[in-house]
């Protein structure tokens, strides 16, 4: 007989948003069971670090999510290596591979993305890696320390988050890094082409070729079978030594399709991010969630979203209502020491948008207004108030009558009408609440 | 929890209050070897001006702080019993994405060291040590929201 384990509260994935979900859980509830699941062998680590594994070897503990004994602290089962295989929603009950059932009372599926890998010849020779996980990025390490001597050329297909994170490490190991971008520029989900092709001439100076509005249709190899190239679309060849397939990721689903669980191109959740099975949630890159700044459920795979996910679920699965109603897209980039960041939508997807732009030197600033109310920021350069007009795109401020301070060169609180930092910064008024004690300066 | 208040009506914006931050965080106490380092620490304040508005900002310090969650590094973190938002510079990578997710701007970032830095309330103190030294009193350190 198999034996099954029964908790209350079933994790899996171990990584933002499941480890936010339980931090939101044990706030409110302390000691009900809680059993985090994870294929990967490791304790939580912050996935976008395993390009600093790759450039300098950051070993493990610098790399951690959470301090080395979160999990005993806070009283969590963590299974470590082990895979979900099937879930039996009727039973509540997950089976994993070796047999083992856990049934719970409420089921978190953090499960996150799995590499895209485009269907072409020679994926599967050796040198061609994905770059998502902390063993992915140690495979590439092992592989470039055991080829020989001389310049190492690697193609890097997609120039997307994930490629150019890549390639930055890459170059870092003194690695020739070419980009194939199929579309027009890169980071084009996150960026216009403006602001694109100030990034690519920063990585063009660090040494990196990039080639857009192509793509790769074959990768070939050398005379032991391993890689030896690419064919690019136009019939081009490019010669390399490794090649990094980085054309996205997709919502790993696979636990939730076939079952009452609905999945359209991720798991689709609701505001508190439950799914269409009552006590079952979702969140990060598995799910498809609500973003305000589109008014529709999207996939949007970003650390903070996850983070902000799991929050809402953890609450929620302990029983105290939440909503996550604010989320929106949001990258932060420093590519070779330029700062870049993003937010909602930089591209207008059809007329009636008006777009805010500035430029000087360095510094791009691009906001995108629509009915008067910020949908989408890029700042570039000097990116350290950028947060003030996300803030405003969260609150959806009217800012028709100040539009023009936006642009400031000095944009800071005082610019912006009282209202809006008033409330938030000024010393309350002696008598307005009685029993405080004020310390004022000497 | 105490949070620092400030009354516009009163600051100079003399722009005391940032050097008595970075004498309060820096490695040495004497002023002259504080400020005669190679970097100086970077104020964890700033002054936000535009006249006749003028006033010192810190963090305010969230009961749900977006920085926290924004983490890439999980390096931020909210203080459960105090309730101050403090960053662990060691392990904060400089990827700014807490920049971007501070609704008032109130994070800088250290480039010369490749991290953030931001108002900690100065752990030791009574006061904050803008709080303490402004001339003007134009900083009152309270009970309030955030
Ligand atoms: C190189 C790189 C750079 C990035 N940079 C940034 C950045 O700068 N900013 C940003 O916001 N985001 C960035 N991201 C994206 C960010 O890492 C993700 O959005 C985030 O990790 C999502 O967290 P998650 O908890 O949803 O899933 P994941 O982190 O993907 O974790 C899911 C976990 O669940 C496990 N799992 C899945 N299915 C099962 C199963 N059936 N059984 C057991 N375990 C299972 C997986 O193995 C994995 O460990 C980057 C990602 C990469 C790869």
């Amino acid at each position: 007989m198999t034996k099954t384990i029964q908790v209350k509260y079933l994790i899996i994935g171990n990584s933002a948003g499941g480890i936010n979900t339980t931090e939101a859980i044990r706030k409110i509830d302390s000691d009900g069971s809680i059993t985090i699941l994870s294929d990967e062998p490791y304790p939580a680590y912050s996935r976008p670090l395993i390009s600093k594994y790759l450039s300098e070897k950051r070993p493990l503990e610098k790399m951690l999510y959470r301090q080395p004994d979160f999990y005993e602290r806070n009283n969590i089962e963590v299974i470590l290596g082990k895979k979900a295989q099937k879930l039996n929603i009727a039973e509540h009950e997950v089976e994993l591979a070796d047999g083992t059932k856990i049934s719970w009372e409420k089921l978190l599926l953090a499960t996150g993305g799995l590499a895209i890998i485009p269907r072409m010849e020679g994926t599967e020779r050796e040198g061609v890696f994905t770059f998502i996980t902390l063993d992915d990025a140690k495979a590439i390490d092992r592989y470039l320390s055991q080829l020989p001597g001389g310049t190492v050329r690697a193609v890097v297909i997609g120039g997307g988050l994930i490629g150019v994170s890549v390639t930055e490490a890459l170059v870092k190991r003194h690695v020739q890094v070419t980009i194939v971008e199929m579309r027009d520029w890169i980071l084009n989900t996150m960026l216009d082409r403006d602001s694109a092709d100030v990034v690519a001439e920063t990585l063009r100076g660090a040494g990196v070729n990039i080639i857009t509005g192509r793509s790769v249709t074959s990768i070939t190899g050398n005379q032991t079978g391993a890689v030896g190239g690419v064919i690019l679309d136009n019939g081009e060849p490019l010669s390399a030594e490794i090649v990094i397939v980085a054309v996205g990721v997709r919502p790993r689903v696979e636990l939730a399709v076939n079952t009452a669980i609905k999945v359209n191109r991720g798991i689709v959740v609701d505001r508190s991010m439950e799914t269409s099975v009552p006590g079952i949630y979702a969140c990060g890159d598995a799910a498809e969630a609500y973003d305000f700044i589109y008014d529709q459920n999207r996939v949007t795979p970003i650390w903070p979203n996850a983070c902000i996910g799991g929050r809402v679920a953890g609450q929620n699965m302990a029983g105290v209502p939440s909503e996550c109603s604010k989320c929106m897209g949001m990258n932060s980039l420093d590519y070779f020491g330029l700062s870049v960041v993003s937010a909602g939508m930089v591209i207008p997807p059809e007329d009636g948008y008006e777009v805010l732009a500035a430029r000087s030197n360095h510094d791009i600033r691009r906001i995108v207004l629509k009915d008067g109310r910020v949908v989408g920021m890029v700042f570039i350069g000097n990116v350290e108030r950028s947060g003030i007009i996300r803030n405003l795109m969260k609150a959806q401020v009217d800012v028709s009558h100040f539009k023009k301070e936006l642009l400031a060169e000095n944009l800071n609180l005082a610019v912006l009408p009282r209202e809006i930092w008033e409330p938030h910064f000024a010393a309350p008024k002696t008598g307005d609440r009685e029993g405080e004690r004020v310390t004022i300066g000497k | 929890m105490k949070r620092i208040y400030a009354r516009e009506e009163v600051c100079i914006a003399c722009h005391l209050c940032e050097v008595h931050c970075q004498l309060a965080h820096s490695p040495v106490s004497d002023p002259v070897k504080a400020f005669n380092k190679n970097i100086p620490p970077l104020p964890r304040l700033r002054i936000e001006e535009r006249r006749p508005i003028t006033f010192s900002l810190q963090c305010r310090h969230c009961e749900e702080p977006a920085c926290v969650e924004s983490c890439l590094a999980g390096a931020i973190q909210k203080d459960p019993e105090t309730g101050i938002v403090t960053v662990n510079e060691e392990k904060c990578i400089g990827c700014w994405t807490c920049v971007l997710a501070c609704p008032w701007g109130a994070i800088r970032q250290d480039n010369a060291r490749g991290h953030i830095v931001k108002c900690d309330l100065c752990p030791g103190r009574d006061t904050p040590a803008c709080v303490a030294n402004c001339p003007n009193g134009a900083l009152v350190y309270v009970e309030g929201g955030d």
